[in-house]
């Protein structure tokens, strides 16, 4: 067991370092630096344009999408590698948020469904940002039970009609592209009759709307399909087979590994590190402190275990869904200490307003943010079961709809 | 909203004290006050003797099962002249640990099923402490799942032969009577096959054994019966409607409310606000405060959930089964308590013998509470009950409703 | 003993509950939310004519002269309703700071105008961050005169009138601290209202220069006077928190009822319906709590100070953990603007503050815990 870089490593760590440094956007490393979840702001840019810059230069000198291959536009970079990269990458790499659903999840599909000429048109694009993708899966009646989605494809010769409505899907107002689960035939069990397409985001047919959502902002969208006309060439797997191409890409997702995950310690940390009280410095109250202990160890717990999961890959092995436990922790979390760093604050902590509120009103919008990380990309309760049937061997829960014609289920609880 | 005694509450206030006060086995008292959870023991005498022999004085004086009519030894009292009672009895009333599944359940289920001779033969006795009775639900394939039990009853003549095994028993080891859940009919569905009786724990074929507990005590029992014989006139309601009489008396036991349960608050809050720790009282500490807050109202919020209760009782209104919440919230509390205690304790909190602080009573909780978490229904079983009872959510689905008994699997994997 | 509301009182809340659901459905509460108003001017007006606003003022005041319990039964159906009127400023703070220390002439001007909903009060107690404690008053007064800024202050922007905790000596004993009344529209004083995490209630800063006001009860009993406000006022906010409680655990349980995933109402599923379990023990918790500092507050029990600390954390953690569990239970739509859940948890969260928050009066609860055992 050992932290230290090898020699490669240590190589790959200082060209790496030198690219970035004689590269990155510096003029934004402050505003970087302190955006924290649920606010990346940029006081004069738009943070999608600025985004494609950032991601062009790094494809144009080989540092996009490392693990992919170099001719689907990535780097052929190791596990190890790719996690240096990120490392080096700091701040930065909070400029990659519009690109993390392609890269991590349309793209691998792309590559494992696609055709030759599919993916030589489409990854190398995606891998530099020029073309952006999006994932449109979840739905109003299809939320944590996936496999319950409604928008409908009908064969009409070589062509899919489609309609229907997809929910919660990130960035479909800037997206060029999206994969699109479907249901082809509502007369078979639901998980059976599922098909999965990629689209052109802007064919007629496709309209955005964006949500507001409970913490004021707009990040995602609802998506409507009306009429909506695909080849059946941009089918990605077999007609039925719809299912188990997603939970390749879901299965992606869940192997983004590395990925950086907000836990809001460091911000508390540094907050009741400096906080005066009444009685002095916060983290000299041992109330302060004994809380704090229990979200530094869940903290750096979280950071090891993913350093595990790294290690693992790069014996080739596959890292299984014990990510699953890094967004269950680190969303309880987020809530608590945006709880309690507002109880620190005392009556004060109500404000928001950045130019009032202590920390410039971080905790506020964390407060506010938290739900949705305890929702988006699987709930709580969708993560502990998955912990609890894929990593344990425990039996699923009871499905009563599994061998019921979709069209069968009910569709209301009373 | 009052708390003050009305004038024939006070009446009845005083009466009951000038009793205690003149009757009371004060040699005692020090003693039992200083016992808790996982402990009541008394310096050179028999706690089984005492607490008969006050049971007995308290019933010739009229003052034995309070809200039972006189003709069954009770008093025939009010639900609020019941309280002041137990507020009055105070430390003598953990003399009563041993008659509570007598005086909760046994008795209740006796009351509503048993013929008028059979109550005015079984049930003033059981008053009065001289016969114990306990409850023969639970078995080792039946725990949570009490209606999956085994034990079988079959009718030969006039007479019930009865085999097999009952495990959990409260005191079996020193009981004089019990109730008993058996299965009639196994090719029914399982609710709807049971019979329940009630026995002479001294009847030919009855075998106790206790069981050693995790916390090294033995509390509890197995009760093994071999062919015993029990006459048909001991059968409590009809064949086959066993499940329905158990449930009687199960929501008895959930109605013997302002039974306070422990939380292990009271004595935390003493040892902290003696205890001195290198900085100073513990309770001083803003960490001990702090955790000292959170638990004082969830053991005030205990307290006054039961007095809500009495109130509606004693305005005939039917206390509904809110009052599961005390045994969940008590069951997680007395356990971290426990361990907060044991922390505070330092390295030393390993100890259990004299030498411990308090003569290990947070050691003997800790190693205790993690039954008062599973026994009369795990936590789980009781979010069950209120979510199902007094929420109105769906029931589990049950895949083992319909099916004939003997159908039922018998192991989670081969 | 009787541990629950008489007949009459829930009569009283029974009444209370249909206004408000009339008077103060999720879309009226959204217009403030919105920005549209900084109150429901209407809502409050109906709030008088009910006779709400005046329900435990006397009626030689301009009151209905009922008392604190039936005020408890108001605030829990206001919280219920996620009123956004400033009643929680003007009933619980500054008629009670009236109703404990005003001088007869006070009350005569003041008491009748909020009953009758003509006149709004606040409580200007903090200065930036931290919680109740005399070190922390800055603000100076001077013969008659205030100086200093205070912030926030609930309801500040829309007062006509404030209890202002001021400094009189020099220390940072409690008797160094005086309370006086001060009219928010006159000269030497500001206001900017101030955004906060639940825009139904709003916040504001008002700064005083110089500005005219006049001592309310003795000067140098300012903290002490407080104190009982603040105890009062923990208890009332608590029933508002119990009926948010229950409000949030009543949508999580109809969600789960209705929502169908895998074929099934996610009710039926234990790790939804435990969830929705806890959250009716934190509630049921708080509210017999609440009950306990109802009855300590009515009858101005010795037992107040306890059982209002008690009532507070138990209603604010109760109202927290609901609030966030209902948006959980709801999922996805349960993060929308368009769903009511983030207007509870904005609720929640913000009334856990107002009056000093949780750690604060975790601390107050121990204190005063020890000074009854010693006692």
């Amino acid at each position: 067991m050992n932290f230290d870089d090898t020699p490669q490593e240590a190589a790959f760590r200082a060209e790496a370092r030198k690219w970035i440094d004689a590269n990155a956007p510096k003029e934004l490393e402050a505003e970087l630096s302190k955006s924290s979840l649920g606010r990346i702001r940029l006081q004069k840019h738009d943070i999608v344009d600025v985004a494609k810059r950032w991601q062009k230069k790094k494809s144009d000198a080989g540092w996009a999408c490392l693990h992919w291959p170099k001719d689907y536009g990535g780097r052929g970079a190791s596990p190890v590698e790719r996690v240096i990269w990120q490392q080096e990458e700091g701040v930065y790499g909070k400029l990659t948020q519009p690109f993390q659903i392609g890269e991590g999840m349309c793209g691998p599909t792309v590559m494992a469904y696609g055709s030759e000429a599919d993916k030589r048109r489409y990854l190398p694009k995606l891998a530099s940002g020029e073309e952006i993708w999006c994932q449109l899966f979840s739905e109003p009646a299809g939320g944590s039970d996936v496999a319950g989605l409604r928008t409908r494809a009908e064969k009409k010769g070589d062509e899919w009609v489609i309609n229907g409505q997809k929910i919660w899907t990130s960035g479909a107002h800037y997206s060029d592209y999206g994969i699109l689960i479907t249901r082809t035939d509502p007369n078979v069990p639901k998980h059976k009759g599922l098909t999965m397409f990629y689209i052109n985001m802007k064919s007629p047919g496709v309209e955005v709307k964006p949500i507001k959502q409970a913490n004021g902002m707009q990040e995602f969208n609802e998506v409507f399909f009306t009429d909506l006309r695909v080849q059946d060439s941009q089918r990605l797997g077999a007609v039925g087979d719809g299912w188990n191409v997603s939970l390749t890409t879901l299965m992606n997702e869940r192997m983004s590994i590395g990925a950086r995950l907000a836990t809001g310690f460091s911000e508390i940390f540094d907050f009741c590190s400096s906080l005066m009280t009444e009685d002095g410095l916060a983290i000299d109250d041992s109330a302060t402190r004994s809380k704090l202990a229990s979200w530094a160890v869940r903290n750096s717990g979280l950071k090891y275990t993913s350093y595990r999961a790294i290690s693992a890959l790069s014996k080739g092995e596959r890292p299984g869904p014990e990510n699953s436990i890094g967004k269950l922790v680190a969303g309880t979390m987020l809530q608590d200490i945006a709880t309690y760093a507002m109880d620190l604050e005392g009556a004060a902590g109500v404000l928001n307003d950045p130019n009032v509120a202590e920390a410039a009103g971080q905790f506020q919008q964390m407060l506010l943010s938290s739900p949705s990380t305890r929702i988006a990309g699987g709930t709580d309760e969708i993560l502990r079961n998955i912990i609890a049937e894929r990593v344990l061997g425990l039996p699923g829960d009871i499905r009563v709809d599994k061998d019921v014609p979709f069209n069968k289920i009910p569709t209301k609880g009373r | 909203m009052n708390f003050e005694d009305t004038p024939q509450e006070a009446a009845f206030r005083a009466e009951a004290r000038a009793w205690i006060t003149a009757n009371a086995p004060k040699q005692y008292e020090d003693e039992l006050r200083k016992s808790s959870l996982g402990r009541t023991r008394l310096e050179g005498a028999n706690v089984l003797e005492v607490a008969k022999a006050w049971q007995k004085k308290k019933a010739d004086a009229g003052w034995a099962c309070l809200h039972w009519p006189k003709d069954y030894g009770g008093r025939g009292s009010s639900p609020i002249e019941r309280v002041i009672w137990q507020q009055e009895e105070g430390a003598f009333g953990k003399l009563s640990a041993m008659f509570i599944i007598g005086h909760g359940m046994c008795g209740p289920t006796m009351m509503a099923f048993a013929s008028e001779e059979q109550k005015r033969h079984y049930l003033p006795p059981l008053a009065s402490g001289e016969n114990v009775w306990c409850q023969l639900f639970s078995e080792p394939s039946a725990g949570s799942d009490v209606a999956g039990l085994r034990t079988r009853a079959e009718k030969r003549g006039d007479d019930w032969i009865v085999n097999g095994q009952k495990i959990w028993t409260s005191g079996a080891h020193y009981s004089d009577y019990g109730i008993l859940l058996t299965r009639t009919d196994p090719t029914a569905p399982k609710h709807k096959g049971l019979t329940m009786f009630f026995l002479d724990m001294k009847s030919p074929g009855v075998e106790v054994r206790p069981i050693k507990q995790a916390s090294g005590q033995s509390d509890f029992n197995e009760v093994y019966f071999s062919d015993v014989k029990i006459p048909d006139a001991q059968r409590l309601g009809n064949v086959n409607d066993g499940w329905n009489v158990a449930l009687t008396t199960l929501m008895n036991e959930r109605m013997s409310i302002g039974a306070g349960v422990a939380t292990g608050f009271p004595e935390l809050f003493e040892f902290c606000n003696n205890l001195m720790l290198e900085d100073g009282l513990a309770i001083d500490d803003r960490n001990v405060r702090s955790k000292l807050a959170n638990w004082a109202v969830r053991a005030s919020g205990l307290k006054y959930t039961s007095l809500r209760a009495i109130s509606a009782l004693s305005k005939g209104e039917r206390p509904g089964p809110e009052n599961s919440i005390g045994k969940l919230v008590a069951g997680a509390m007395i356990q971290e308590v426990a361990m907060f205690a044991l922390d505070l304790e330092g390295a030393a909190g390993v100890l259990n013998g004299p030498e411990a602080e308090l003569a290990g009573k947070f050691q003997a909780m800790l190693l205790r509470a993690p039954g008062t978490r599973v026994e009369g229904g795990t936590d789980e079983i009781m979010r069950n009950i209120i979510a199902e009872r007094v929420l109105g959510l769906p029931g589990d689905v049950r895949v083992d409703k319909d099916l004939p008994f003997n159908q039922i699997p018998t192991k989670g994997r081969a | 003993m009787n541990f629950d509301f008489s007949d009459e009182q829930k009569q009283l809340r029974d009444e209370a509950r249909k206004f408000l659901t009339e008077k103060c459905s999720p879309k009226a509460v959204r217009a403030v939310l919105d920005g549209k108003a900084s109150y429901d001017r209407e809502l409050w007006q109906g709030l008088a004519e009910m006779g709400f606003l005046g329900v435990a003022i006397p009626e030689n005041y301009g009151g209905a002269g009922a008392g604190h319990l039936e005020l408890c039964v108001i605030a829990e159906e206001m919280g219920r309703a996620l009123a956004p009127v400033p009643f929680s400023s003007t009933v619980y703070l500054a008629a009670e700071a009236l109703l404990i220390a005003g001088s007869d002439v006070q009350k005569q001007k003041w008491l009748p105008k909020i009953a009758k909903g003509e006149a709004i009060g606040t409580l200007a107690l903090f200065e930036g961050k931290g919680n109740p404690s005399p070190q922390a008053v800055k603000l100076a007064a001077s013969g008659n005169a205030l100086t200093g800024v205070k912030m926030p202050v609930a309801d500040g922007a829309i007062a006509d009138f404030a209890i202002v905790v001021a400094r009189t000596g020099s220390g940072g004993r409690d008797s160094d601290i005086s309370l006086y009344l001060a009219e928010l529209k006159g000269e030497g004083v500001e206001t900017k209202a101030l955004s906060n995490i639940d825009p139904t209630r709003g916040q504001a800063e008002i700064t005083f220069k110089n500005a005219k006001a006049e001592p309310l009860g003795r000067v140098g009993d300012g903290w002490s006077i407080l104190t009982q406000v603040l105890d009062r006022a923990a208890v009332l906010m608590a029933f508002e928190q119990v009926g948010g409680s229950d409000r949030a655990l009543e949508m999580g349980r109809d969600y789960a009822l209705d929502r169908i995933a895998f074929g099934r109402p996610i009710g039926s599923f234990q790790a939804v319906k435990h969830m929705l379990a806890d959250m009716y023990v934190s509630a049921t918790l708080a509210r017999s709590n609440s009950y306990y500092g109802a009855w300590a507050l009515s009858t101005n029990s010795s037992e107040l100070p306890e059982a209002a600390a008690a009532a507070r954390i138990s209603a604010t953690q109760a109202f927290q953990h609901c609030a966030k569990n209902n948006i959980q239970v709801h999922g996805g739509m349960g993060f929308t603007w368009e769903f009511d859940c983030h207007m509870f948890y904005r609720r929640a969260n913000a009334t856990a503050l107002g009056l000093g928050s949780l750690s604060y009066w975790e601390d107050q609860l121990i204190d005063r815990m020890r000074k009854k055992n010693a006692a």
